[in-house]
């Protein structure tokens, strides 16, 4: 079972390389290095994934039984908010974007660096002051207004640290709206000669869709919670219906960020599969266009979504309807995606290395995710099951199942890249079957607790939920060692792996044509690109035997 | 499509059936994609399995018939989810006429419910079968939401607003209700029980009671201690508009636009009386914004409804055309 189909030969590390060019926590604290700041951030998301897993221990322990009693209800409430602020701000939304994005879109596109790299470190220390704020908050007191921050709940009653942590999102929101600048100036300007728009990889498009969120969404999510601090400071009435305000208005504004936040997530995600699929398949993806206008299409429309939210706050009929059907718009390019991943595999030739068994994990994972979206968004259907386990359950697949799952495979297909060495095969792919079965028996009994009507946020429930209950504490418990494996074992393989070599799979990718680990200016000459992405047929370079089987027609075998 | 899956609760209410069978259609669909899906990528995975270490696999693009096929047939299958998921939602949202009001107060953390005779309980709800029934629903803090997973039914509970939810009860039964909506501390305990009973069993249930006054009668006393009867003289000769056949009609504004007489125009004019001046009035009257309980607005909205029938004087109405049905 070799990772390394093409030569048997015995690489070694390059003399020189990003990782040991310049000694010292000085040369890392002030890097300009994409690639360095890139692994700044990995660090940093690790930690709030870490503080954000602990949080989520502790809820599915207390859950075992009906009456909870590892903690008061206040705790309670405070660690499922934290679970989600610590998540989603910190650990989900730079995930991909801040580590695997910043590492890999100079790379992919022939570049140096990406266009602003000062502001990329500036972007790093923004994320480190906000979170700072929130880790305050945290600590002095908690937060229990639940990650969605509904007023007046959060600018009135709630006793808990509610301040500094609307400050720190604050604050995080403009390391965002920085790093989505960086990228789409470096995606328009800075690609390599012959790297026209449609031979990026999917990867970079996805980057590209994910960054004009991050534009402009990021400030409305922002302002909106400034004003939620301001209305708790100084008492000025925007939300609070006793000062003349809307409570209402207040979810308007957080869903038109927190919606597209949603694909934020997801987006990247899908880039890192489409990179993946062809790599483990050697073949070109299918419907490369169809692929990449569907992330534009999802990031374009998911800003037109946001009030199915919010079919039952009372808004009116005519709204509920207009967003039940945008919702099942963008329904469509994602369907588009998962029917073209599949199609790919059909005819290709399938190794069964690990970054191929996450993308498969992430496809189920994703489908179901997205079809039960589907339910949501169903008028008469959201009456029933809104604000219940169900729509616990749903997100839970999209962005565990479907971003923890894209950013896992991702790290490990790019680790090679980005350490220079090889990680343990055998248990990566364990890891990667433990992770799948851990995850469903966890999420899945929450599709029916739902149905079941039992609400979401409760820190106590009827007895009769009390068996679904366990099975996903149960599944929690699988899941947890499904990510502590590849913590171990990834560290492990920084000194102890086996030398990756440039490509190891081998993949097509222009990162792949620069040694592992890169040099600090990723290429010795800058590489001119004269191949379509994902072309296997027309490069001798990467030493395969072009297909058996009938022969292919002349132009593309397009059938 | 009444197939009651077991993870189906009771079905208790007029929606039940109704949401079972569109959750049964989009179960079905989902599963056929997430087989058909599953199945392809599990035969690939094994049948292109890679045999040799050098080889590749075979060049294919894409296909544009292929493309428009998984672009149209979702689409089709996503209209007739949103179809069929609208028809539903309308009818939830639009009560019927005619329905038993039962006002309903969320408060952290408890729910006080007001039956039509004033008889008042704390997080139970008494309902006959059969009948139409609607919740005007207020909150006197945060947003709350009120469930009943046996009737298919929720509804936000928003301040400053009211929010109405309809359905009839169509089985005898105690089921849970809960708030789910996060509203704070004790979001999980904010829960009771409905009890469905027979319409005779309701009746003798409600003559049982202690004996509060109806919102109606609390609402009239309310009217004269607050000494809104000094004004809104219902024969039109008052330094305010007649009420008389106001709820439900319309009423033209000074600024020339014209607004529905609903639960939320009479609200915002108690408490607001200045956001929307009556064509022909001077702005006089005092805000009441924060002077009344949530309980008193309900009770004097109940008063202000009985005046629907009372004869609207030929000047000094303050309607233009009456709700009276």
């Amino acid at each position: 079972m070799s990772t390394s189909p093409t030569t048997p030969a015995v690489h070694q590390l390059p003399e020189e390389h990003y990782l040991n060019s310049t000694y010292g926590l000085r040369s890392w604290l002030l890097t300009t290095d994409h690639k360095r700041i890139a692994l700044l951030y990995l660090a940093s998301v690790t930690f709030f994934f870490f503080i954000g897993g602990i949080f989520a221990t502790m809820i599915r322990i207390h859950l075992l039984t009906p009456n909870g009693y590892l903690v008061t209800p206040e705790t309670y409430n405070k660690l499922f908010t934290m679970h989600g602020v610590a998540m989603i701000f910190f650990f989900l939304i730079p995930s991909i974007p801040a580590v695997l994005g910043n590492f890999l879109v100079p790379l992919m596109i022939g570049a140096k660096d990406l266009a602003f790299p000062k502001i990329n470190l500036l972007s790093w220390y923004i994320y480190l002051v906000g979170g700072c704020f929130v880790l305050y908050s945290f600590a002095t007191g908690g937060l229990d207004t639940g990650w969605t921050f509904y007023t007046p709940l959060s600018s009135v009653y709630s006793n808990s640290a509610v301040t500094p942590a609307v400050i720190g999102i604050f604050i995080n929101g403009f390391s965002s709206i920085l790093t989505g600048l960086n990228f789409v100036v470096t995606i328009h300007t800075m690609r390599a000669p012959g790297m026209t728009w449609f031979r990026l990889p999917l990867f970079v498009w996805a980057q590209y869709a994910t960054s004009i969120i991050f534009i402009l969404g990021t400030p409305v999510i922002a302002i909106t919670l400034l004003l939620v601090g301001l209305e708790r400071m100084f008492h000025l009435g925007f939300f609070n219906p006793a000062l003349g305000g809307d409570p209402i208005l207040f979810q308007h504004l957080f869903w038109f960020y927190s919606h597209p936040a949603v694909y934020i997530m997801i987006l990247p995600a899908m880039g890192v599969i489409s990179e993946i699929i062809p790599t483990f398949t050697r073949k070109p993806i299918f419907g490369y266009t169809f692929i990449a206008a569907s992330s534009i299409a999802i990031a374009v429309i998911g800003f037109f979504v946001w009030a199915h939210h919010m079919f039952l706050t009372g808004e009116s009929t005519y709204a509920a309807l207009a967003f039940s059907l945008l919702s099942y718009l963008v329904a469509i390019p994602s369907a588009v995606k998962v029917f073209n991943w599949t199609s790919t595999l059909y005819r290709g030739s399938i190794s069964y290395d690990t970054p191929l068994l996450y993308s498969l994990g992430f496809i189920g994972l994703f489908l179901i995710g997205g079809l039960t979206g589907l339910f949501l968004a169903c008028l008469g259907l959201d009456i029933h099951i809104h604000d219940t386990y169900f729509v616990v359950a749903h997100f839970h697949y999209i962005m565990v199942g479907g971003a923890v799952m894209g950013y896992v495979g991702g790290l490990h297909f790019w680790w090679p890249k980005i350490t220079g060495k090889l990680y343990p095969e055998f248990l990566a792919r364990m890891a990667a079957v433990i992770l799948f079965v851990g995850f469903n028996l966890t999420f899945f009994p929450q599709f029916i607790l739902g149905y079941l009507g039992m609400p979401r946020r409760y820190h106590n429930y009827p007895p009769e939920f009390q068996v679904l209950n366990v099975m996903s504490t149960a599944g929690a418990s699988i899941l947890a060692l499904g990510y502590l494996l590849p913590m171990l074992y990834l560290t492990w393989s920084m000194r102890y792996g086996k030398v990756a070599g440039p490509n190891p799979w081998p993949a097509t990718g222009l990162e792949w044509r620069t040694p592992s680990p890169p040099p600090t200016e990723n290429f010795d000459v800058t590489p001119v690109v004269d191949w379509e992405a994902y072309d296997f047929k027309n490069r001798p370079d990467l030493g395969l035997t072009q297909p058996s089987g009938p022969a292919l027609s002349p132009a593309h075998g397009d059938d | 499509m009444q197939a009651q899956l077991p993870f189906y609760p009771d079905q208790a209410s007029n929606f039940a059936p109704s949401v079972d069978a569109l959750m049964t259609f989009l179960i079905l669909v989902s599963l056929f994609f997430a087989v058909a899906i599953t199945a392809a990528i599990v035969f690939f995975f094994f049948k292109y399995r890679r045999k040799s270490e050098n080889e590749v696999g075979y060049p294919i693009h894409g296909d544009m018939r292929l493309e428009s096929l998984w672009i149209i047939v979702p689409a089709f299958l996503s209209l007739a989810m949103f179809g069929w998921g609208a028809v539903v939602y309308v009818d939830f949202r639009h009560a019927p006429q005619d329905t038993l009001d039962i006002y309903v107060i969320g408060k952290q953390w408890m729910w006080k419910i007001q039956q039509p005779n004033g008889r008042r309980e704390i997080n139970e709800l008494h309902v006959p079968i059969g009948r139409d029934v609607k919740l005007v629903m207020a909150s006197e803090d945060v947003i709350h939401d009120f469930y009943v997973p046996a009737f298919r039914v929720k509804m936000d509970v928003v301040p400053g607003h009211y929010n109405t939810m309809w359905f009839r009860p169509t089985k005898a039964g105690t089921y849970r209700f809960f708030c789910s909506q996060y509203c704070g501390t004790n979001h999980a305990v904010m829960g009771g029980w409905v009890t469905v009973m027979d319409p005779s069993d309701y009746a003798a249930w409600l003559s049982g009671s202690s004996g509060t006054d109806s919102p109606l009668v609390a609402g009239e006393k309310l009217f004269t201690e607050r000494a809104c009867v000094t004004c809104h003289i219902g024969n039109g000769s008052g330094r305010a508009p007649s009420l008389n056949g106001v709820y439900g009609g319309t009423v033209r504004l000074a600024d020339g636009s014209t607004v529905t007489a609903d639960d939320a125009y009479i609200r915002e004019s108690i408490l607001v009386p200045s956001a929307k001046i009556v064509a022909g009035y001077q702005p006089l009257m005092p805000a009441f914004q924060g002077q009344l309980t949530e309980d008193q607005i309900l009770s004097l909205t109940a008063y202000i409804k009985s005046l629907q029938s009372q004869p609207i004087p030929a000047t000094g109405a303050g309607v233009l055309t009456t709700g009276k049905k």
